[in-house]
This record gives structure tokens, sequence and C-alpha cells, in this order.
């Protein structure tokens, strides 16, 4: 099975020299970076081509990394039933760039681009139908990035005397808790009172 | 007098509908009775599952899929513990292997008799819904005996299963093989030569090999259109390479082909846990090490060690190492995946769930382009939604 991943991947690599930022497998599953610019080529080879016949997209995701000046990461699986392997295609946006539009490609990636809009609010350029998805009508936000409080900010409830439903900002009877269980000698990467010896080696490097 | 140009009727079918299936609004814009477009309106049932899921450690993150697709709830449970083990790199024993894979069929059955019997009342069957409801029942009997409740199991743990089964339980399962097909064979023998229902399903909602693939299409949906593909045979994961079933596949992609499948897929389901029951090897169901799943009581009593094992796992949980990981299982619905991002702390970055339901219901324009109202019902029943999985 790694053979065979290894195989496919030298042959992409050389099929889409110019378009693949890199390549590697992780945990057997074979991942391919790509860019903005070139997404809808290296989806369409990989669709197209004899060795490779991806016909199945079966899901587009992101990862929302804050800290990363390309916060955005978008995740495409595919799956050849002729070869029996998945594919992972990967790229990097930020929150303002739109993403060129697969649907034109692969028909399911319709409601799954709109699923990534609507969660973590990429745009895609040249989508058919770019509408919210999941949330409610009028929702504003994208509630899967990071910065997203768990709590969301408006909640809902029945009005008796409007006789309707009325939209409220979050009031919490008890504030959020979050816990941090992370063991201080496992999840700490500074020691308590190493601040100093830091500090030192970042003045070093400054000069 | 000229031509008249006549704005097309829109309608709202559901989101109270007894045959949405749970929360669908379905905006169809009709010419006479016939659909021009079908645009779902989803998300009615949306929870945050995925949200929800980066804030709780990874055992507390097991429950949540007892309520994706609250059908067979331990299917979409073993997709996620599949992949954290596949970061942690562990391997369940052999018996947790044969006990998830007993109960992944038994979640088929689960399945399959609510889809056809639900689907056969969608289009005018009465009575199936009652037979196939009280099979239910016995089968949602051994999800309480194996774990203690009939719906939200939790049983499926990262490394292995939650406990070990009662005495007597795989007698009474071994029984209920033997009875269950009459039980197929009645149900059968009300839809499949009955004329009303083949009028109904006959024909409707066609969808090509290549069209079933452009879509995403999995499971019997895509099986009903000839593909013989199953991740259990093809991708095995626990035990399945060693056990011996086969895979029912349509011809012509219709509704009719898609309740064939899933009919004939009971009985393959009734192979493999009859041959689950017969190879249940004897030991440990889940792996030792007490980081990952916790002591025994009795143990916990007399070594400090254990005691140790048992707060830390309940209170911080275990890490598992930085990586991603696409885990897919043979979900009765279609191929249920969770994308696993972990960074190295006892919470997943990230976990996207696909639902085989989402990708379906997302042809839902395509496929009743051109039909007659009644005919979206039939479409609806033998796509096997429900609403858990496909709002998440």
């Amino acid at each position: 099975m790694i053979e065979a991943l290894r195989d496919l991947g030298e042959y992409l690599s050389t099929a889409l020299a110019d378009d693949l930022q890199g390549q590697e497998i992780g945990y057997g599953q074979l991942n391919l970076l790509t860019t903005r610019a070139s997404l809808i080529k290296v989806l369409t080879l990989l669709r197209d081509d004899q060795n490779c016949q991806f016909k199945q997209l079966m899901d587009i995701t992101a990862v929302d990394r804050p800290e990363q000046p390309d916060r955005l990461e978008l995740v495409y699986n595919l799956l050849s039933l002729k070869l029996n392997q998945r594919i992972r295609v990967k790229l990097t946006t930020d929150e303002r760039s739109p993403v060129d539009s697969v649907a034109g490609v692969f028909s399911s990636a319709i409601w799954m681009e709109r699923e990534a809009w609507d969660m973590f609010g990429i745009f895609f350029a040249g989508h058919p139908d770019l509408r919210r998805i999941l949330t409610d009508y009028g929702f504003e936000g994208h509630p899967l990035r990071k910065d997203f409080p768990l709590t969301g900010f408006k909640e809902v409830r029945y009005d008796e005397q409007q006789k309707r439903v009325v939209y409220e900002p979050v009031k919490l009877q008890q504030e959020f808790r979050h816990f941090d269980f992370l063991s201080p000698w496992e999840g700490m990467l500074r020691l308590p009172g190493d601040e100093k010896a830091e500090a030192e080696k970042t003045q070093e490097e400054g000069a | 007098m000229g031509e008249v140009q006549i704005k097309p009727l829109t309608l709202n079918f559901g989101p109270q509908h007894p045959a949405a299936h749970g929360v669908l609004r379905l905006v169809l814009e009709m010419d006479g009775e016939i659909i021009e477009r079908a645009d779902p309106h989803i998300g009615l049932l949306h929870r945050g599952t995925e949200k929800l899921i980066e804030y709780k450690t990874y055992l507390q993150a097991v429950p949540y899929f007892d309520r994706l697709d609250y059908v067979a709830p331990m299917n979409q449970e073993h997709a996620f513990a599949l992949g954290v083990e596949r970061l942690l790199g562990i391997e369940v024993p052999l018996r947790g292997q044969y006990i998830r894979v007993l109960y992944c069929e038994i979640g088929r059955l689960l399945n399959h008799l609510l889809n056809i019997t639900t689907f056969a009342i969608d289009v005018g069957a009465m009575t199936p819904i009652l037979w196939g409801f009280e099979e239910r029942e016995k089968l949602m009997e051994f999800y309480e005996r194996a774990c203690g409740a009939r719906l939200h199991a939790a049983y499926f743990r990262p490394g292995g299963v939650h406990q070990d089964l009662p005495a007597g339980l795989l007698e009474d399962i071994a029984t209920f093989c033997e009875t269950f097909p009459s039980v197929i064979d009645d149900i059968e023998g009300l839809l499949t030569e009955n004329r009303i229902f083949r009028q109904r399903t006959v024909d409707i909602g066609v969808i090509s090999r290549e069209e079933a693939e452009d879509w995403g299409f999995s499971g019997a949906m895509l099986r009903g259109s000839g593909v013989p593909w199953d991740l259990r045979k093809s991708q095995p994961y626990d035990c399945y390479a060693d056990l011996d079933f086969d895979i029912p596949v349509g011809k012509n992609g219709d509704c009719f082909d898609r309740y064939l499948v899933r009919i004939e897929e009971m009985r393959q389901s009734l192979r493999i846990m009859r041959q689950c029951i017969e190879k249940m090897p004897v030991g440990p169901v889940q792996v030792a090490d007490h980081k990952i799943t916790p002591p025994k009581r009795g143990e916990m009593k007399r070594s400090m060690e254990a005691l140790i094992h048992h707060f830390k796992l309940y209170t911080e949980g275990y890490h598992v190492p930085p990586g991603d990981t696409y885990a897919a299982v043979e979900a009765p619905k279609g191929e249920f995946a969770v994308y696993l991002v972990s960074d190295g702390t006892n919470r997943p970055y990230r976990c996207k769930i696909r639902a085989p339901g989402f990708a379906h219901l997302a042809a839902m324009d395509y496929m009743c382009k051109g039909h007659m109202l009644a005919d979206s019902v039939a479409i609806l029943g033998s796509m096997d939604i429900v609403f858990g999985e496909v709002d998440r």
C-alpha cells in the first residue's frame, strides 16, 4: 500500500512539477500541497489522468490556524475507486483572498464549498450558488474559526408577548469554564522561572 | 390570444412533514406537477458537533458520534475510534475487533430496517414499519445489554470497546440470527413483487455510475448504480478481512435497486454476525495500556498506579501525537469518515465529520429535476437521509 503511494507520489511530482509545493506520506496517506492558482489544474489532472482516476471528491474541509499568516488550510479528500487509494490535497489561504471553486470539476463540491464558506468564511470564486448552508437564516460570523466563541453571540427564545421568536445577545448564567488539564510537565513548553534564559537568547540573536 | 407566461409555483415542503425524514425544508419550484428545481434547506438540526469536539478530550468526544446518525450509533463511533487509534499507533485486541464488527452489523440491520420500512410507508405501504420496528426493538435490546443504553451507546472507545459482553448475550444474538431471515422474507413478500411499490420506485431517481461518482455518493447509493464498492471489502478495517461476505450490486441505479441492495445487505450482515459469533475469540476487549484505557475497578482499590491512571485518564485524557488522518468506515448509509487533526495535546485540534447523507442530499436537485412531486418523496426515502448526520 505504501509502495503504491510512493509510486503515485513520484508520478505526480513529474506530472505536476510546477503546481505542487511538496508532498508527504503521513499515517499511510498521501498529502499533496498546492497553491490557490493551480488548485483546479491539480484536481482536474487527478480526476482525468489514467494513472490516478480520483473520480470522487469525498470531502472538503478547512483547518483554522490563526497564528499563521495564511491562517486557513483547505483540505480536499479524494478517492479513487480504480486504484483503491485516497489522496489529500491541501492549500493555505488567508481570509480575504478567494479560492477558485472546484464545483465545475466535481459536482459534490457545490455543497461542501458552501459549508466551508459558512463555517470558515472562505470565499469560492465562480461558485454557482454560494449561500450559507448549516447555520440559521441571517447568521453572522463563521463558527468554526478559532476566534469564534463556543457559546456564540446570539440566543433565541419564543417571546410570549410578541408571539414570535426573538434573538438576544447570549446571557450566560455562569461564566464559560474552560479547564486546562494539561500536565505542567507535558503541556508546558517553557518552565516557570525560565523566562530570563529565553530573553537572553532572543537578545543574543538580535545582536 | 398570445402565449401566456406562467410563473412557476413555489412549494414549501417541510420542515414538519412526515415524509421529510426529520427536519428537511425543501423549496420546490414546480411547473404543474413537475419539479423544475429543488432547493433543500438544511441545518435545522445543526448542533455544532465539530466545534464542541474541539473543546473536549478525545474520550469525551465519543458520545457526540452517537448523536449524529442516531439510527445506527455505533458505526459512527467506529470511525472516530479508528482515527484516534491510527494516530496513537495502537491495535485493538482481536476480541475487541470482533465485538465491534458484530455490533456494526447490528447497527446496519437497525439502519436498513428503519430505512426500508419508512421508505415503504412514504410510498404507501403501512405494514412493514410495524414488523420492522418490532425487530429493531430486539436489536436495541442487544445494544442495551452490551453497554446499558438503547441508543446513545458510547461503547466503541479508542483502544477497544468499553466493556466485555455479558454471559449469554452471544447465544441470544445467535438465536436472533436464526429467526430474523423469515422477517426479511415477510417484508420482501410485501414489497418486492408489490405492484404499487414497483410503480412508485422502478425507474424513479435513476442515477448512472458516472453521475454517482461525480456527486460523491457512497454506500447503497453507489452500489445501486452498479459500482461494486464497499470499504469493508476494499479497505478492510478491524477484522472484516477475516470474514466472508458478498457485496450486492444494483443494475439500474433507481430507487428500487437501492431498496434491493439494502435488503440483500441485511442478509449479508446476518452472515457476518453468525461468523463473528462462531469465531469470537477469548481475551481482552481493549488495549492493556492504561494511559489510554481505564484500569479495572478492583485494581484501583489496591494499586496506587491504577488510581493515578484512572484520575489522569478522566481529567486530562491522553495526548495524541500531532498529525492528521482521514479514517473512513462503511456506515450503513455510506462512507462515514472523520478527518482528525491533532496538535499533540489532549483535545482534537479539528475534527471534520464526513457524513454520507450530506453528499446524497446535495444531489437532490439533480435527481428530482423533471420528476413528479410524489417522486421526490420516493427519491428522498431511497437516499436514506437522517438529519442528525447531515446537519451535524
